[in-house]
């Protein structure tokens, strides 16, 4: 069985006030989450993925359908903080995850909360702000820090208290580029070294290009999913939904239209460079 | 503007002061308080000042910073100390109409000002010296024996705590909003003080929205990360009494000694 297990899940947020039926924030989503997998989830604004990033953690129970994480159902009370212990979740506002005013402490408020021995709870906050680089700023104020700073903190809180998988919620949204580099490497990292399920909630498709599998929403549903490659080449797909696809993705589908043949479609700017040089020879 | 306050900040150190458990620097704090209100002769009050000097220059923090968080009170010492220069008794040295000046009122600016500055290079001394959290764990567990009477302890030292993180960021909010304003004409320079008054509506409304939001995302981030309450909760820094504590308080029962026997023995001042 799959470590994350979203079968035929709905969520709405209550009724509308002007009488109509309330819309659906999630219409229907089936999903496996493998462990040490690397996710990415797009589509617009409002269309449900971060209700449905809710729904990984316990923060939000679906209406019908059901979640098992680890083989544990979301909607079992007992199990609530056991699930938050495995699935952490990163917001988008940096800011407002921090709660203590010295980094180290901030960090330290995930194991606190669970009981952990103090001295481990030292090791785990050392570990965590070493793996988001941030170790040298451990007695430093969060306000002082840039927003990528921040948000590298807000993971490393949520790495102490050592999940198996982590969920962000659009982390980058809030970002200049210099912090959204800083975010996505440090992910990149996690998953690959430490192994940890990474699941990302963006709207950048030069962010979802970098995962094992894209899947892109809309409307509340699961549009298609995919290695990144076969999602980026249904470019027509994501166009009629009014979604990006990465530049060069564009440019290679808009050079086909002209009857340059690509056998494939280029994801990143080396990628296509290259793929470029090979056509025009 | 809003950047540079110095009241309430915490400078990270290995000093003997910051090695102090927070709560044997809450106890002191309290009883140097009752202590400076409770000098009346020059001796005395020479006491309680060196003793001010010597933790100032223990807890090896610039004086700069000190000065800055003085800077805030001095108008309110320069008010109370002429306040109290003509409110003397006794033979005038000096008069002029109703205005006389007495050795009794001078001895008695003299006290007055050296008592409130001691007090805010005290209480500046605490937070410079003691992170927030220590503060208020601090706080929680020498509230501890309230629970018996329902007080929710945990959760005041919470909010405590919350809310001194929020502070810098709120006053940034404040600056954004203030600046947002501006740009949409919005005058808060001129006109007369109700004028004024008025003119912070339109930053305070939209500043008490985005902090209920922020509210609710803050708690949204804590239960994410498994908070559930003070029950099962430990702490990573721990606090515990250590001879070090022993040596402060022995140094501070000497000081407040000191100055209750110069009390008995010397004529009062004022």
């Amino acid at each position: 069985m799959s470590f994350i297990s979203i079968e035929d899940v709905y969520f709405s947020y209550g009724a509308e006030e002007d009488g109509q039926t309330a819309k659906n924030a999630v219409d229907g989503v089936t999903l496996q989450i493998e462990e040490g997998e690397f996710v990415a989830v797009i589509g617009h604004n409002g269309c449900g993925k971060s209700t449905l990033a809710k729904h990984l953690n316990a923060m939000l129970l679906p209406d019908s359908g059901k979640i098992t994480v680890d083989g544990d159902d979301t909607a079992d009370d007992a199990k609530t903080f056991e699930i938050r212990e495995k699935v952490g979740l990163v917001l988008q506002n940096p800011d407002n995850q921090l709660v203590a005013s010295i980094v180290e402490e901030d960090v330290a408020f995930g194991p606190e909360n669970l009981g952990v021995e103090p001295a481990e709870i030292r090791r785990r906050v050392d570990e965590a702000l070493r793996a988001v680089d941030m170790y040298e700023y451990r007695e430093h104020a969060p306000y002082k820090l840039s927003g990528g700073q921040k948000q590298r903190v807000a993971i490393a809180g949520i790495l102490a208290i050592q999940p198996r998988c982590i969920v962000l919620d659009e982390p980058t949204a809030m970002l200049d580029p210099v912090g959204r580099e800083e975010v996505i490497s440090t992910l990149q990292r996690l998953n690959r070294e430490k192994k940890i399920t990474v699941v990302l909630i963006t709207h950048f498709m030069d962010e979802a290009v970098l995962a094992d599998r894209v899947v892109v929403m809309d409307g509340g549903k699961i549009l298609t999913q995919g290695t990144p490659q076969e999602v980026f080449s249904q470019v027509e797909l994501l166009k009629r939904h009014r979604l990006d696809v990465p530049q060069s993705a564009e440019l290679a589908y808009k050079l086909r239209g002209c009857g340059i043949g690509f056998e494939r479609i280029p994801l990143t700017q080396g990628d296509c460079v290259t793929m470029l040089e090979e056509a025009m020879r | 503007m809003v950047r540079d306050v110095s009241f309430g900040q915490y400078f990270p150190g290995k000093s003997p002061i910051h090695r102090l458990d927070p709560r044997a620097k809450i106890l002191m704090f309290i009883a140097y308080i009752v202590i400076i209100f409770c000098t009346f002769n020059f001796v005395s009050l020479g006491i309680t000042a060196a003793f001010t000097v010597l933790f100032l220059v223990c807890s090896q923090i610039s004086f700069k910073f000190y000065l800055k968080s003085l800077k805030l009170i001095i108008l309110i010492v320069v008010f109370t100390s002429v306040l109290n220069l003509f409110y003397g008794s006794g033979d005038p040295l000096w008069q002029w109409g109703i205005f006389k000046i007495t050795q009794d009122g001078i001895n008695r600016a003299i006290f007055v000002t050296v008592r409130i500055v001691c007090l805010i290079l005290a209480s500046s001394c605490l937070t410079f010296t003691t992170s927030p959290t220590e503060l208020t764990d601090a706080i929680e567990r020498l509230m501890k024996p309230l629970r018996v009477i329902r007080v929710p302890v945990h959760e005041i030292a919470m909010m405590m705590s919350l809310a001194l993180r929020f502070v810098p960021t709120l006053l940034e909010e404040t600056d954004k909003i203030m600046q947002a304003q501006k740009a949409r004409g919005a005058d808060m320079e001129s006109g007369g003080f109700v004028k004024r008054v008025r003119a912070l509506i339109p930053i305070l409304i939209p500043l008490f929205v985005s902090a209920f939001r922020r509210a609710y995302d803050v708690a949204t981030a804590m239960e994410c990360r498994c908070y559930r309450g003070g029950a099962g909760r430990t702490r990573m820094k721990q606090i515990h009494l250590s001879a070090r504590d022993f040596v402060a308080f022995a140094i501070l029962a000497a000081v407040i000694g000191g100055v209750i026997v110069c009390n008995i023995l010397l004529t009062a001042s004022i």
